[in-house]
Parts: structure tokens; C-alpha cells; sequence
């Protein structure tokens, strides 16, 4: 609870959002214009069926998408996509934190959008947040935040996924997810989601050590490699006689 | 039991033929057990020792139990109840290798098989006395078969396995009003595109598996309906039964493209096989072992804006059986 | 004492002769016919640990709203047997160190009957007259996998009612009578009434427990009443002739080793390793659901069986002769079993394998039989790894849908070539083996050639 409290205090101060908009957008203008426009278009206003040396370069368009929508492609690591089409993946950041407020400036002022949010795990409810988990996520990112498989991609886990930038991916719907409204998703249920979500960070496991909480496939190997091993092993021991080879 | 007595004696004599003979005194026995036991003092310490480390682990558990306010309890139990095992496990191996005679001795397979007493068996039933055996046992095979199926009968009332009309009942009837988890009625005007929702008959057990749907709204110009699913939406909005008519989980996936240019189209997905349903083409299957379309729901919208089934499902929900696509869905 | 006890034991049953008898039973030398002295153990530790378990579960379905003491599941509606195996892992002392013990005894139990399995069919060991013992292994390896799917299903958590759901597709899908068999078992259309529960839980703790038990004591009778087998290791042992360790003082200490290892193992594992956390999946409805349901390491076969087949269902006209999950569900492990149980006949019929045999083969000295026993094991493994496809996908970024394709590929392909490939290996090692002898008995005659000169 107490760690719950200081981390959402922490969000709090340290939140881009805070800076988000005190960002340099004649800075983030320049930066959109090295690394972003190929795909997203002069003025964000995206681009369909285009092409630059051999490569696909199309995405959409970023007008009213707002701070929100850059911020957390930034943070994630996500933007700049490495190849048009495929799924985006948790990976390095490429810009420096005033690199970042500088664009997610530059995009918020293309278009009226929504801002950073700024969620408040301390006041969600655990118990609201994992049914609403379980009703809303957990059939693609399974029920602990493991991740989990759906044709056509991946949805990650969510071990690394800051209480923000969860609240963004809610309202967002990156690549495949879908994308939940303040009207189907209160902030006040997000804010549950979202101290789920840090829960299932470091969940209860009072069992012992957890085995990566996907359920049966390592316990599987934990029975053969760890368990019939050992037995085997004793069996060999035991089973060989004194005197003979 | 004399037989077995007799080899291994012989078994024993072997063994004892190859070492030096004793001569036995006067109401001594010949011994049964002949390998010599290895003398050695330390494996024997070692081995009570173990026992030893054993009794005490045996008694940390008990005091671990008793302090139930320890952290990770279940594992000090575990570890404390464990090690128990673990040196008494590690006693007994030193015991068998070290500290109990290792002998190894012959013996004779059974007989394969006693033909005599076969042939007795046979005899002893061919001199019952019956005359028409044939008849009796016939009659007697015919009272054993029908008292059998008279005690197997009441297994008929586990469940109505004659009567199977219950499988292809839904509480679905023109005007049921769709529903939220908690009972409040959707309004079409909430359902949002690129999101997915899950809604219950009014009224319905919920866990019923005809009573649950998913529900997505699509741009009415994506919609691909089928000619049988012609005007089942609701100005773009699609019900669909929420199990999976390949093996009845629920489809708990909706994948929507961010960017419909380069992301695979709008699907929904079961997460137990991965049969992925295309909600354009009115359920229609594109990936994954099931066989049989999403069962879809017509929607029509109330005067009030409300979300209301216009009929029937349009197939059986849940997994198919034998003969599935015959049966229509009734209320 | 011991006199005293044994003069008493005898005086009133008259077992001396067959006590004695009994200690001076011998076991043949070999690691490997340990194996199945693991499984027994393993199911000792079940029943223990089992028993305890009933004196806390719950097998009614009736919701109830939680308020016990775990977090994040307060206000939820569940189930009272939901419920109550939360408690169990909550507020019975020692209860989640038992449920854990039990569950791992069941992962391991299994292991330790499919590695007997595997020995005893890789060096003929079933062969006559031991076939009987051999089918009543194999009907306690079923028992014990339908046990095992009870098992976790009685808990009612998130996991375990996707699982029933999937047992419940697959049994409708039987052709002709799969509707009318899960009307009987579930007492109507899934998720069934109330009955239901109850019934998983008295077939759970009571008839498959039993029937494993008597099984039991029949595989071990039999096996006593024909004695085991044994390699050939000297010229010692024959078909006649069996070569071991007394039970008593030999033997004794060495099983009851193992018994010591096993629960060792199991409580350590039941201590130190989560498994199956439902508290953490939370409970089961029939709407909701969570990515990558998987069933236990025993069933694995089953889901990577039921993923790989494409999508169709057998229709005549518009009538569905054979839904989907029968292939994955029903036939594979109807095919499996159906051979494993045919084997020894077939093995009679068409490779000529006759006469008693108390001596076996390594797998080499069978290469026909070694190399169809790999073709199967390979087909069976095949289909359980891709059972993992998805994960393999979120772990290591390999696409799922090119996997299942080539796991198609390979479960068709990939028994021949196991089979060839272990026909080979056979044939080589006993030619290399021809050789060495042929050598040897050269090398023999001319230093007696040199001697005589």
C-alpha cells in the first residue's frame, strides 16, 4: 500500500505529462521532420500508400491525437517504427527526455487532443481492478499481465508498462488492442486497472517461487527438469549395486 | 511352498559352496542370510546421523507450524518437512549400499503354466451335472444381461441425454433487451467503434452459455454481411454469441487494427485454440480449428435508443455436436 | 519382540511361510526398474495429501460474494468451491503447502508412469506372460489422466472452467453420441447444474481412487506372481533363471529410500514452487476468459492436438457428421491408447513375437519395435510441443501462425522420419556390435595361433 502510495506520488512529480506541455514545439517541429514525417506526413497529417527507397512509408494521421498518443509511442520506445507494418515492440528510446517533450509538444499542437494522463492507483480497488482486468485484458494480455498470443500479433506483458502508460494504451489502442473510451472505461476504473495492473507486477505468490505465472507449461517443465530429473537421478543411485559395473 | 523352500537352499548353498564351508554345530541353523554385511562403522555413524537431522527437521516443522506469524510459512513448512525426507532418504540409501548385506541371489522363474490343473478345471466344470448346459448358460447370460441393464438403467436420469432440445435453447426472443454484467441495458448510442463489449440477455442466467454476446460496432461501409446475416446489424452494430463454437470458451479477444492500411482487419479471437472470427463477414471463421461460424444475434434499436435482439441466434450456440446445423435456435 | 510379533501374525493369518517367502522375493539389477516404484510412491503421497485436502474443499457451485482475506478478490462473486480452495491457500494453515504437495504429486505421478511406460515398452517387458500386467498399467495411466483433469477442475478458478469448457466441446463432438453423453455427465448443456460438481467431485475422491488402488494391487500381484523381469548383465541370468536382491535385508532399504526421495521431492516442490496459484486467476465464468489457457504438462498433447487441426467440421449435405475437436480431442489419444493397448497383439500377429520372455531386450535387439515405439513417441511429442506455439510466439517472437503450419507438416512427416532414423541407429549398433565380437574372436584365435607357434 505504502509503495502503491509513494509510486503514485512519484507519477505524480516526475509525470511528462507536467512537462509535456512546456515542451519546445519549434524544437519538436524540426525533430517531426528528421524521424517522423516519411510516414506520418507534413503536419501529421499521415500518409497511405507511400513509399521511400524500396520501403513501405505509411501511418496515420497524428492531428488531434494529442499528447496523450505521442508521449506513450515515444516513452515505449515504440516510435520510430523500424519497419512499416510490423507490430510495434517495447525497445530502446531513441530521444532524450527534452527530445521527447519536444515532439509530444509539437504533436499536441497539431490538433486539439487529449493530454497526458495522469492516473491514481492509490484510489482505484484492487478487486475492481483485476475483474475489470479479467473482463477487459486478460484475454490477450492474460490475467497476471504475462502477455499473451492473438493471431496477427502479440500482446505484451505488462511488467514494464508504467501506470501511465497504461492509461494511455487503454485510451489509445496500440497496433491490434482495442480502444476503450472515458465513457466505457471511467478514469476512475482506470485507475483500478491500473493499481492491478502494478499488483500483478508482484503479485501474491505465496506459493513460493512463481515460475513466470502462465499456468501449466512451466510448471510442465518444472516437472520433468527438475522433478523426474532428480528422481531419475536417485533411481540410478539406489538402483546400482555395490560390486557391479 | 516347499519348492521355494528347496531353492533357495539350494540358491543359499550355492552361494555358500563358494566359500569356505562351515561345519554346523548341533542345533544350529543353516543361515539364510550368507553375504557377509560390510563392516563399516562410519557409514554407520553417518547414517544416524542423517536419521538423526531427519528427527529434527521433523521437529522444526512442528515449530514452524505453531509460529504461524513467519514469513513465507508455506515455504519454511515445505523446506523444514522436505529436508525431513531428504535426510531420511539419504539414511535409507547409505543403509542399502553401505550397511545391510548386499546379496545377490538365484532363484527359478515360476512354471509357465500347469497343464494338469488346467485340465482339472476343465473337468471340474464338465462334471456340474447339467445336461442342457448350453440352455443354462444361455438363460443364465440372458438373466445376468438384463438385470445388468436394469441396474444401468437409472444412469439414464444423470441428465437429459434423450431429449436434447435444451442444447439449442437460447434466452434470446425479439425484443430482449441486451445488457451489462451488472443488468443496465446498452444503449446503442454507447457502443463505440474499435472496442468490444460484452452484454447478457435481460433477465438470463448469465453463466448460461446462449445468454452471453460480444459486441462491436463496425463503420456500416466495412460491413461484408453474408446474404443469410443481411440487415442482422444495427446501424453497424454486431452481436455475436461470446463462445467459441470450436471447443466453448469464451472469445475474449478483439483485435482491431490502429491502422487499417497496414494491420490485419477486425477479428475476434478465442484464446484456448486461436479460431479467429471475422466480425465483417458476419462471424465468418479465417484462422484456427473451428468449424462453424460465430453464431450472430440481429440487433434492432428501441424507440428509446435501446439495443434489442430481433430474433434468434441464426445458428447453435457453443461447440457443435452431431448434427448441429440442423437444429435452430428456440426460446 | 520380534518373535513375539511374528508368532502372533502367523498364529492368526498363518502367512509365516508366505512372509518368508515374501522378504526373499527377488529384484533384478536395474535403475530403471525403479521407475515404477516412483509412480506407486507418488500415489501414496496423492492419497495423503488428498484426504486432507476433502476436509476443507467445497463441491457446491452456489455463488457466494468473498470476504475473506485476500485483497483482490474482495467482492467478487465465485463459487463456494472456488472459495474454498482460495481458503485452502489463504487461511488453512499448512493448506497451501498440502494443495501444492498434491498438485506436484500429480504432475510427477504421471511423469513417473509414462517413463515405466516407456521402459517397459522399449525393451518388451509386456510380452507374454506379462500383457495383462501391461494393460492394467495402461488403464491406470487413463485413470490417472482423467484424475488429474478432475483434480484441477474442481477448483473453479479462471483456468480450470476454460479447461472444462474445452472437456465439454470435445465430448460433444463424439460422433452420434457426444450431445446425449454430456447431457448425462453435466446433466444438461455446460456449465451444467448443480449436480455436476458433486459428481466430478465424488468420481475425483472416491471412484477413480478406488479403481486406481485395486488396479494397483492387481499390476503388483502380477507382477510378484510372475517375478520380474531382467537384463541379461553375465551369464548368470536366463529365461529360467532370475538373479536379485532379497527384498529383505537387500531391497527394503533401497525402496523405502525412494519413498523417502520422492516425498521429499514433492513437499519440497509443494513448498518452495508455486504452482497453480488460483487466487490469482480468479474465478471461472463461462463469459470471461484468459490468453493461452493451458491444461497440465499430461494433457498438453491434447490442446497442441486440438490447436493444429485446421478448421473444418465433417458435414454430409447439412448434416454435421464430425465436429472439429473429435480429431484432436478423441481420436488422437483414442489412436494412442488404441495402439498401446494393440501393441503386444500386433507385435504377436504381424513381427512373430511369440514364446515367454523373462529376459529383455535393450532397443537395439528390437529395431522394428524400437523404431514404431519412436515414430509414436515422436507423433505424441510433436503434437504437445505445439501446444506452445503461442508462448514460444511471445517469448521468442517466432509467428504462431507459419509454427502451426509447420507443426502440421511435421506431424505427418516427422514419425517416419523418427522411425527410419531409429531402425538406423539400431541396425548400426548391433552391426558395431557384430564387428567388436568378430574382432575380438579373431584377435582371440590368433594369439592362441601365436601361443601354439
Amino acid at each position: 500500500m505504502r509503495r502503491l502510495l509513494a509510486f503514485g506520488l512519484a507519477a505524480l512529480v516526475l509525470a511528462p505529462a507536467a512537462h509535456a506541455q512546456t515542451g519546445d514545439v519549434t524544437r519538436g517541429r524540426h525533430l517531426y521532420g528528421q524521424y517522423c514525417i516519411a510516414c506520418h506526413g507534413a503536419n501529421g497529417m499521415g500518409v497511405i500508400g507511400g513509399r521511400a527507397g524500396g520501403q513501405k512509408r505509411e501511418g496515420p494521421p497524428l492531428v488531434g491525437v494529442g499528447a496523450l498518443a505521442a508521449d506513450f509511442y515515444l516513452r515505449t520506445g515504440y516510435m520510430p517504427l523500424r519497419q512499416v507494418g510490423k507490430q510495434p515492440r517495447r525497445s530502446r528510446v531513441l530521444f532524450s527526455d527534452a527530445e521527447i517533450r519536444a515532439l509530444v509538444a509539437y504533436v499536441a499542437s497539431l490538433g486539439h487532443g487529449p493530454p497526458v494522463p495522469r492516473p491514481q492507483p492509490e484510489r482505484g480497488s484492487l478487486s475492481e481492478g483485476l475483474k475489470l482486468f479479467t473482463d477487459h485484458c486478460a484475454g490477450c494480455h492474460q490475467v497476471v499481465a504475462q502477455g499473451g498470443f492473438l493471431t496477427g500479433g502479440i500482446a505484451p506483458p505488462l511488467q514494464d508498462a508504467t501506470p501511465t502508460q497504461v492509461a494511455q494504451a487503454i485510451r489509445i489502442g496500440p497496433f491490434l488492442m482495442p480502444r476503450f473510451s472515458p465513457r466505457q472505461i471511467t478514469p476512475a476504473q482506470v485507475n483500478s486497472i491500473v493499481r492491478y495492473v502494478e499488483y500483478a507486477k508482484h503479485p501474491d505468490n505465496r506459493g513460493g517461487w512463481a515460475i513466470g505465472l502462465i499456468g501449466p507449461v512451466p510448471e510442465g517443465l518444472v516437472t520433468w527438469f527438475l522433478a523426474a530429473t532428480t528422481l531419475v537421478a536417485v533411481c540410478i543411485v539406489l538402483g546400482k549395486r555395490l560390486g557391479r559395473g | 511352498m516347499g519348492r521355494a523352500r528347496a531353492f533357495l537352499l539350494a540358491g543359499a548353498a550355492l552361494l555358500l559352496g563358494r566359500r569356505r564351508r562351515r561345519r554346523l554345530r548341533p542345533g544350529e541353523r543353516e543361515p539364510i542370510v550368507t553375504a557377509p554385511a560390510p563392516r563399516s562403522p562410519d557409514a554407520e555413524l553417518v547414517a544416524i546421523g542423517l536419521l538423526l537431522a531427519a528427527a529434527a527437521s521433523g521437529i522444526a516443522f512442528v515449530v514452524v507450524y505453531v509460529l504461524d506469524r513467519l514469513p513465507a510459512h508455506t515455504q519454511l513448512l515445505g523446506l523444514t518437512l522436505g529436508l525431513a525426507f531428504v535426510f531420511l532418504a539419504a539414511a535409507l540409501t547409505v543403509t542399502a549400499k553401505w550397511l545391510v548385506p548386499n546379496e545377490e541371489l538365484e532363484d527359478d522363474y515360476p512354471e509357465q503354466e500347469h497343464p494338469d490343473e488346467q485340465e482339472r478345471v476343465v473337468q471340474v466344470i464338465e462334471e456340474s451335472g447339467l445336461t442342457r448346459r448350453k440352455l443354462f448358460v444361455l438363460a443364465l447370460g440372458a438373466a445376468g444381461g438384463s438385470i445388468g441393464l436394469a441396474l444401468l438403467t437409472p444412469v439414464a436420469s444423470l441428465g437429459p441425454a434423450i431429449h436434447l432440445a435444451r442444447f439449442s435453447l437460447t434466452p434470446w426472443r425479439r425484443g430482449t433487451r441486451l445488457v451489462t454484467e451488472d443488468g443496465e441495458p446498452y444503449r446503442a448510442d454507447e457502443i463505440e467503434e474499435g472496442t468490444f463489449y460484452t452484454a447478457f440477455a435481460e433477465g438470463a442466467d448469465k453463466e448460461a452459455l446462449p445468454s452471453s454476446l460480444v459486441v462491436v460496432r463496425l463503420p456500416k461501409g466495412e460491413l461484408d454481411l453474408p446474404p443469410e446475416n443481411a440487415g442482422f446489424d444495427a446501424d453497424g452494430i454486431l452481436a455475436f454469441s461470446k463462445i467459441c463454437t470450436h471447443a466453448g470458451c469464451a472469445i475474449a479477444l478483439y483485435r482491431k487494427p490502429m491502422f487499417a492500411p497496414t494491420d490485419p482487419q477486425p477479428a475476434l479471437i478465442c484464446p484456448c485454440h486461436y479460431s479467429t472470427f471475422e466480425p465483417a463477414k458476419g462471424g465468418k471463421v479465417i484462422f484456427g480449428p473451428a468449424g462453424r461460424k460465430l453464431p450472430m444475434l440481429p440487433l434492432a434499436i428501441d424507440g428509446k435508443g435501446y439495443l434489442r435482439a430481433r430474433g434468434n441466434f441464426d445458428g447453435p450456440v457453443g461447440p457443435s455436436w452431431w448434427g448441429v446445423r440442423m437444429k435452430k435456435p428456440t426460446t | 519382540m520380534i518373535r513375539a510379533l511374528v508368532r502372533f501374525i502367523d498364529q492368526r493369518t498363518g502367512t509365516a511361510p508366505f512372509l518368508r517367502k515374501t522378504l526373499r522375493y527377488l529384484f533384478p539389477d536395474h535403475w530403471s526398474f525403479l521407475l515404477g516404484e516412483v509412480a506407486l510412491y507418488a500415489f501414496v503421497v496423492l492419497v495423503g495429501t488428498g484426504v486432507y485436502l476433502t476436509l476443507f474443499y467445497e463441491d457446491s457451485t452456489a455463488k457466494v460474494v468473498y470476504h475473506g482475506p485476500y485483497g483482490p478478490l474482495q467482492g467478487q462473486e465465485m463459487t463456494h468451491a472456488y472459495r474454498s480452495v482460495v481458503d485452502i491457500s489463504t487461511t488453512v494453515k499448512a493448506g497451501l503447502l498440502i494443495r501444492q504437495t498434491h498438485h506436484w504429486a500429480a504432475d510427477v505421478f504421471i511423469a513417473a508412469i509414462v517413463l515405466h511406460l516407456l521402459r517397459v515398452f522399449f525393451t518388451g517387458a509386456y510380452r507374454k506372460p506379462r500383457e495383462l500386467t501391461y494393460w492394467i498399467g495402461l488403464t491406470m495411466l487413463t485413470m490417472a489422466l482423467l484424475e488429474g483433469y478432475l483434480g484441477y477442475s474442481l477448483a473453479d478458478d479462471l483456468l480450470s472452467g476454460m479447461g472444462l469448457a474445452i472437456g465439454y466441446g470435445v465430448a460433444l463432438s463424439i460422433p452420434f453420441v457426444g450431445a446425449n453423453l454430456a447431457a448425462l455427465i453435466w446433466d444438461g448443456p455446460f456449465p451444467g447444474s448443480y449436480a455436476f460438481f458433486p459428481r466430478m467431485y465424488i468420481v475425483h475422491v472416491f471412484v477413480i481412487p478406488a479403481l486406481l488402488a485395486v488396479l494397483l494391487g492387481a499390476h503388483l500381484a502380477l507382477v510378484a506372481l510372475k517375478h520380474h523381469t531382467q537384463f541379461r548383465m553375465s551369464e548368470r541370468e536366463s529365461e529360467r533363471k532370475l538373479v536379485g536382491v532379497p527384498t529383505f535385508p537387500g531391497q527394503a532399504p533401497r525402496s523405502l529410500g525412494l519413498l523417502a526421495a520422492v516425498a521429499a521431492v514433492l513437499f519440497l516442490l509443494g513448498g518452495l514452487v508455486q504452482i497453480n496459484p488460483i487466487w490469482l486467476w480468479g474465478p471461472y465464468h463461462t463469459y470471461s476468459a484468459t490468453n493461452g489457457a493451458q491444461p497440465d504438462w499430461y494433457l498438453g498433447w491434447l490442446i497442441g492436438a486440438l490447436r493444429i487441426v485446421p478448421g473444418f467440421d465433417v458435414v454430409i449435405g447439412h448434416y454435421t457428421l464430425v465436429p472439429n475437436p473429435f480429431w484432436g480431442g478423441v481420436l488422437l489419444p483414442l489412436a494412442f491408447f488404441g495402439f498401446l493397448y494393440l501393441w503386444p497383439w500386433l507385435e504377436r500377429r504381424f513381427l512373430g513375437v511369440r514364446g515367454y520372455h523373462n529376459l529383455l531386450d535393450r532397443p537395439r535387439d528390437a529395431p522394428v519395435r524400437t523404431a514404431i515405439g519412436y515414430a509414436v513417441a515422436t507423433e505424441v511429442f510433436l503434437v504437445f510441443l505445439a501446444g506452445s506455439a503461442d508462448r514460444v510466439d511471445v517469448l521468442f517472437s517466432l509467428p504462431y501462425v507459419p509454427q502451426i503450419w509447420a507443426y502440421r507438416v511435421l506431424v505427418i512427416v516427422g514419425p517416419f522420419i523418427a522411425g527410419l532414423l531409429a531402425y538406423r541407429v539400431c541396425v548400426e549398433l548391433q552391426r558395431g556390435e557384430r564387428v567388436e565380437h568378430e574382432r575380438k574372436r579373431a584377435e582371440h584365435a590368433a594369439r592362441a595361433a601365436r601361443s601354439r607357434a
